[in-house]
C-alpha cells in the first residue's frame, strides 16, 4: 500500500462531503426514517386514547421505541449502496485508516438519519402530551441516543453487508444490545416530562454513547472487512 | 423420610419436579445433541477423505 | 511455558486427540457431584424458613443461570482467541458454545418462571435478573443466527467473533441498566432467598451443584468442539490417523 498524498483529516472530509452531497441528492431516501418514525408514534394514540394525560404516560415509551426502531431502518442506507458499486473497498485500500473513514461515513449518516430525529423527537413528545418545558431534556437525551444507536447500529449493518435479506437478522442483533440506550432514554423523558431533573440517566446515556464510539471504530472496520470478503 | 412426603415437597412439586424434570431433559438432550454433531462431522470427514483419494488415483 | 501449552491446543491434531481423552475425565466427576448435589439438595438440607421445600428449584436454577452466563464469557474468549491468533480450534470452540448455552438460558428461565409462580404469585415478572436472561437468550439467538446466515465458515466465526465481543462488552451495561431500571419501579426483589449467608446444609449442595454443571458443560463443549475442529480442517493426513481412533 501506498503512502496516502493527503492527510486523514482531508481524506476524511472529502468523504463526508461526498456522501452528503449523494444523500442530497436523493433527500428522499434520507427522510423515510423520520417519516417512519412520525407514523409509528402517530399510531400510539389511535391504539390507546387521544387524552392528552393518559398519552403523557406512554410518550417516553412510544418516542424511543420510535427512534430505536427508525434507526434500525435507517442502516439500509449506511453501506449498502458504496458495497455494492465497491466504493467501500476503495476506502478499505486506500491507505486511510479504514476505521476512522468508516466512523466519517457513520457521522454523516447520523446528520442525515438521526438529527432529523432529535429534532422531530420533541415535537411528536409535544403532540403526545409532554410539556413544553420538557423539550430542552428530551432533545439532550435523542441527542446522546441517537449518536449511540447509530454506532451499535453500524457495527450491526457492517457484520450482515454481504446477507441477503437482513431486516430481521439485523434486528434481532442490534435491538439487544441497544436495550441500555432504549431504558436510560426513555427513563431522561420519563423524568423530563415529569418536570425533575434528568441529570443521572442522561450522565449514564451519555457514558454509553461513549463507550460506543471507542468501540465502534474497531468493530467497525473488523466487521465490514469481514462483509467485504 | 417417607416417600409421599418426599414427592409432595411441601406443596410445591407442582413447581419443583417439573424443574427437575426440565433439567434432566436439557441435560440429556444436550449429550445426545453433542454427540449427534461429533459423530456427523466424523461421517463428513470420512467422505471428504474417500473423495480426495478417489481423486488423487491416477 | 504456558504460551507453550496454548499453541499446542490451538494444534487441531493435538486438540482432537487431547479432548477426547480429557471427555471422561470431566464427565464421570460431572456425575459424581450431580448426584451428590441431588441427594444434598433434595433430602438432607432443610426446608427454608420462607419458602419451604419449593426453594429446592434453586439446586437446577442456580446452575442453569451460572452456565449461561459462564458459556457466553466462554464463547467470547475464545472467539476473541480466534480473532486474533486466527486459530481455528478456538472459532470450534467459540461455535460450539452457542447452542449449550442457549438452551440453558432458555432452561434458566423456565426454571426461573417456575420458581416465580409459587413465590411471586406470577409465572412472569420483569425483575432484573430474569429479564436480563431473557435478553442474554436473545443475544445467544442473535449469534447462532449470525453465523448461520454466512455460507462459509470461516467467514461466519469470524463475523460472530466480533458479534461475541461486542456483546460481551455490552452485556454488564445491559445487566446494570436493567437493575436500575427496575428498582426504580419498585417491582418484586430478585429470588434472594431469604438471607445473605445459607448455612451450609442447603450452600454445599448448591456448590455441588454448580461445579458439576460446570464439569458437564466441560465435557460437552470437548465433544462438540471435536467435531467443529474436524469441519474447519482440510488436511488429510492427520484427520485419517484420528478417525481410525476414534
Amino acid at each position: 500500500m501506498n503512502e496516502p498524498r493527503v492527510g486523514f483529516i482531508a481524506a476524511a472530509a472529502c468523504l463526508m462531503a461526498r456522501d452528503l452531497r449523494l444523500a442530497l441528492r436523493r433527500a428522499g431516501d434520507s427522510l423515510l426514517p423520520v417519516g417512519f418514525f412520525i407514523v409509528v408514534t402517530t399510531l400510539y394514540p389511535l391504539a390507546l386514547d387521544p387524552n392528552l394525560s393518559s398519552l403523557r404516560d406512554i410518550a417516553p415509551a412510544a418516542l424511543w421505541v420510535g427512534a430505536l426502531l427508525s434507526s434500525l431502518l435507517a442502516l439500509d442506507l449506511l453501506f449498502r449502496d458504496d458495497a455494492q458499486d465497491g466504493a467501500l473497498e476503495q476506502l478499505a485500500l486506500c491507505g486511510q485508516s479504514f476505521a476512522g473513514l468508516l466512523v466519517a461515513k457513520t457521522a454523516v449518516h447520523w446528520l442525515l438519519t438521526g438529527l432529523p430525529l432529535v429534532l422531530v423527537g420533541p415535537l411528536i413528545a409535544i403532540a403526545l402530551g409532554a410539556p413544553y418545558a420538557a423539550m430542552a431534556g428530551i432533545l439532550a437525551a435523542l441527542l446522546l441516543g441517537t449518536v449511540a444507536l447509530s454506532l451499535i447500529g453500524a457495527v450491526g449493518a457492517g457484520l450482515t453487508l454481504s446477507l441477503r435479506r437482513n431486516g430481521p437478522l439485523l434486528a434481532l442483533l442490534v435491538l439487544p444490545l441497544a436495550v441500555p440506550v432504549l431504558i436510560f432514554g426513555a427513563r431522561a423523558t420519563a423524568l423530563a416530562v415529569q418536570g425533575e431533573p434528568i441529570a443521572a440517566p442522561l450522565y449514564l446515556l451519555a457514558a454509553i454513547a461513549v463507550l460506543f464510539a471507542t468501540l465502534s471504530p474497531w468493530a467497525l472496520a473488523a466487521a465490514v472487512r469481514i462483509g467485504l470478503e | 423420610m417417607n416417600i409421599s412426603k418426599f414427592l409432595a415437597m411441601g406443596g410445591y412439586a407442582v413447581y419443583v419436579w417439573p424443574s427437575y424434570g426440565l433439567t434432566a431433559t436439557v441435560v440429556a438432550l444436550n449429550i445426545l445433541w453433542a454427540r449427534r454433531s461429533l459423530r456427523r462431522a466424523q461421517r463428513e470427514a470420512r467422505r471428504r477423505l474417500a473423495a480426495l483419494k478417489l481423486a488423487a488415483l491416477p | 511455558m504456558a504460551w507453550v501449552w496454548f499453541h499446542r491446543f490451538g494444534s487441531p491434531p493435538y486438540f482432537y486427540r487431547v479432548a477426547r481423552r480429557l471427555t471422561p475425565w470431566l464427565g464421570w466427576p460431572a456425575l459424581i457431584l450431580g448426584v451428590a448435589g441431588l441427594i444434598g439438595g433434595l433430602g438432607l438440607a432443610p426446608p427454608d424458613y420462607q419458602q419451604g421445600d419449593g426453594f429446592r428449584i434453586i439446586y437446577v436454577h442456580a446452575p442453569a443461570a451460572w452456565l449461561s452466563l459462564m458459556i457466553y464469557v466462554v464463547m467470547a474468549t475464545s472467539a476473541a482467541v480466534g480473532l486474533i491468533w486466527r486459530m481455528n480450534v478456538a472459532h470450534a470452540v467459540a461455535a460450539s458454545c452457542a447452542p449449550i448455552g442457549a438452551s440453558f438460558t432458555a432452561l434458566a428461565l423456565a426454571t426461573g418462571m417456575l420458581y416465580g409462580r409459587p413465590m411471586w404469585g406470577t409465572y412472569w415478572q420483569w425483575d432484573p435478573r430474569i429479564t436480563s436472561e431473557l435478553l442474554l437468550l436473545f443475544l445467544y439467538l442473535g449469534y447462532m443466527a449470525l453465523r448461520a446466515a454466512f455460507d462459509d465458515v470461516a467467514r461466519a466465526d469470524r463475523a460472530s467473533a466480533v458479534l461475541a465481543i461486542v456483546g460481551v462488552v455490552d452485556v454488564p451495561i445491559i445487566h446494570y441498566s436493567v437493575i436500575w431500571w427496575n428498582s426504580l419501579h419498585q417491582a418484586p426483589t430478585v429470588m434472594k432467598f431469604g438471607r445473605p449467608s445459607m448455612p451450609a446444609s442447603m450452600l454445599v449442595p448448591l456448590l455441588l451443584m454448580l461445579a458439576g454443571f460446570s464439569l458437564y458443560f466441560g465435557a460437552l463443549l470437548l465433544t462438540r468442539a471435536r467435531g467443529e475442529v474436524l469441519r474447519r480442517e482440510r488436511n488429510a493426513h492427520w484427520i485419517s490417523a484420528a478417525l481410525e481412533e476414534s
